[in-house]
């Protein structure tokens, strides 16, 4: 028993480092410029992925159905941004302001380099996380007192309010008001250069991958702790985890605090995928996105919440592309195919998805899991 | 310290212009098997629910080993309202939640079986034991409570032996038949480590060869655990062969408690089981 799961935590890692291994060689090998699309859209699953388990942890294992997402995000882009863009950049990004009024930059107190570069950068994300979770734990004190629905409704104004609150003129010297913040460091500042450079190892996919994979990998040690399976009991009936001595409000606040770190710091690399921070990107709408993907990997799996975030983020940004350009086939025009046609279709793909999956491609399983079903049947055949 | 257990003292319960349990008193002692029965609404339920701190008395205090953890606790307007027995002798405020009594040491089972749907019958009893980990969410995720984590779960499989389970910990809880439902969720009150042992109905909807056997497995526990069993019954059968003690309650009030034979030959017990004659 302890050696079969012993060996399944070996073989889990292999995986991942091949999966690693794999794409910092694939970024490698195909010219980046021609394959724009595919590396959009793994940086992006990959960030959607970390938000969309962090999201799992809360409405798929403890059982709270939270909408702020978004919100917490936001916060974690907004910190990762203010702390890391560099002082000589700010003058330019907030030139409405006349300047920022935070002067340092994380990466240049680390002394700058490839050392101050993984240091600030990690720090930043880190402290992204960090003051998600601090605000998680504000609002969790009235917020989590409510239940199901009304937790939602909640927790959907909370990143209303954040959004609003962010955009605020007053805050414009730390939160560059309604404009977008820019110039940090993103994912393509990992990019190895040589002296004239030129880009001599590209490893700007590996390091979303990475920092997803690590953060991932935390919140499945933490689901299969025994504070995980006091989660999962809250989840299935809280009376009976009350009456078993399991205190409902400080683990209900656990879970939304961690939850809320790991979505502050998805929100953190989704402004250096995106290259900016501005609030009014951090939507419900966004929300939405991610319950969705929530949803279709099936609520209560984590590797469905992964595979679900890249067929998702690869369908809407990538795969259906051709349905927004207007094509001519023999010099006439194909109907309907036009800007804003594959948002159309894409509606379509996942209501089909939905009704054929009902409790999402993994349901409650794991990738793990489904091999080991499999190997049970072989057995008794 | 004496040597009861359990404690109630002078509780009084009232929902709105009900009064679910009036002035009830009793006492538990260690190593003692006791039973509270009743016709349907007599309020025994409702005792239970004041004991383990879903509801806070209208009136009265529980004591467990001889602290004092629930005193009467004002909902809304009921301390103004309440005017009978005892009124104006607890005015101390001690509310706590069913969590942090099953953490003082008393655990229960429910009537209507309660156990966690998604979860084998290992987990199932592998979290109640989560109440008594040390390790916090850190150690507990970066698996620095190795020991412990080991510790508990071979606590768990020797539990599951000894209640006859261990052949079914790795399927679902739901999977198991009713009788075995049951005794899983005994098993789970009994890995939280409790000194006494609180069970709401636990013969319900059972046969009358399983009522046996879980009147057998409920002596068990008690010998081999030095549990102290207070519980709650219609099965005469097993009240009347298991139980030291008696208690009977009927409106919520206390008509009359001792040993089985007494009980038996009481006459207020057997009206407000069987009803009165007219020319009584």
């Amino acid at each position: 028993m302890k050696n079969t799961s012993k060996k399944g935590a070996w073989i889990g890692l292999l995986c991942i480092a091949a999966l690693l291994a794999a794409v910092v060689v694939l970024e490698n090998v195909l010219d980046p410029n021609k394959n724009i699309m595919v590396f959009t859209a793994l940086k992006k699953g990959a960030v959607y992925a970390l938000v969309a388990v962090s999201m799992n942890l809360l409405n798929g294992f403890t059982g709270l159905f939270s909408l702020g997402q978004a919100g917490f995000m936001l916060l974690g882009a907004y910190t990762y941004a203010i702390l890391t863009i560099p002082t000589s950049q700010r003058d330019a990004v907030y030139y409405i302001y006349n300047g920022s009024a935070i002067n340092f930059s994380l990466p240049e107190l680390f002394g700058g380099g490839a050392v101050g570069l993984v240091l600030g950068v990690l720090l930043a994300l880190i402290l992204g996380g960090c003051v998600a979770a601090v605000v998680a734990w504000l609002i969790g004190l009235p917020v989590l007192r409510l239940k199901s629905d009304y937790l939602a409704i909640a927790t959907l104004g909370f990143g209303e309010i954040i959004r609003a609150v962010f955009q605020w003129d007053k805050l414009g010297p730390v939160t560059n008001g309604a404009n977008a913040l820019k110039n940090f460091p993103t994912f393509t500042s990992f990019n190895i250069q040589n002296a004239n450079g030129e880009t001599v190892l590209r490893l700007s996919t590996f390091v979303a991958f990475l920092l997803a994979g690590v953060c991932i990998a935390v919140i499945v040690l933490l689901i299969n702790s025994t504070y995980g399976r006091a989660f999962k009991a809250i989840r299935d009936d809280e009376v009976a985890a009350e009456a078993m001595g399991i205190n409902l409000s400080r683990h209900k606040r656990l879970a939304f605090v961690i939850s809320s770190f790991f979505a502050g710091f998805g929100g953190g690399m989704f402004a250096m995928f995106a290259n900016q921070a501005q609030a009014k990107t951090f939507t419900t709408a966004m929300t939405y996105e991610i319950l969705l993907i929530v949803v279709i990997g099936g609520i209560g799996s984590v590797s469905g919440s992964c595979i679900a975030a890249f067929l998702y983020v690869a369908a809407s940004e990538w795969w259906l592309r051709f349905l927004d350009a207007e094509t001519f086939i023999g010099g006439v025009k194909v109907p309907l195919l036009r800007n804003g046609f594959r948002m159309v279709v894409f509606s379509v793909v996942i209501m089909i998805v939905v009704l054929f999956f009902r409790r999402g491609i993994m349901g409650d399983k794991e990738l793990p899991d489904l091999l080991k079903k499999r190997r049970k049947e072989g057995a008794v055949k | 310290m004496s040597e009861n257990v359990l404690k109630v003292e002078n509780v009084t319960m009232q929902f709105g212009g009900v009064v679910a349990v009036d002035n009830l008193n009793l006492e538990v002692n260690q190593g003692e098997i006791v039973a509270l029965i009743g016709p349907n609404g007599a309020g025994k339920t409702t005792a239970f629910n004041v004991i383990t701190g879903v509801y806070q008395p209208t009136n009265g205090a529980v004591w467990f080993q001889g602290e004092k953890i629930v005193e009467n606790h004002p909902q809304g307007k009921m301390k103004q309202q309440y005017k009978g027995e005892h009124a104006g002798d607890y005015t101390q405020v001690l509310a706590p939640t069913p969590d942090k009594v099953t953490r003082l040491g008393m655990a229960r089972t429910f009537q209507n079986i309660r156990l966690w749907k998604s979860q084998t019958v290992f987990d199932n009893v592998l979290i109640a034991k989560h109440c008594r980990t040390t390790s916090n969410v850190f150690s507990a995720a970066f698996r620095l409570n190795r020991k412990e984590e080991a510790q508990q779960r071979e606590n768990v499989l020797e539990l599951l032996e000894t209640v006859g389970l261990a052949d079914v910990k790795d399927e679902l809880a739901t999977s198991l038949p009713y009788g075995k439902q049951r005794r899983l969720e005994i098993a789970r009150a009994l890995a939280a480590e409790p000194k006494l042992l609180l069970l709401d109905e636990p013969a319900a909807g059972m046969n009358p060869q399983e009522t046996e056997e879980l009147t057998a497995f409920i002596g068990e526990i008690r010998d081999r655990f030095h549990m102290t069993v207070f519980l709650i019954e219609h099965h005469m059968n097993l009240v009347m062969n298991i139980s030291e003690r008696i208690y009977v309650l009927d409106f919520g009030k206390l008509i009359a408690q001792g040993d089985p034979a007494a009980i038996q030959n009481d006459k207020r017990v057997i009206e407000a089981y069987l009803g009165v004659s007219e020319d009584a």
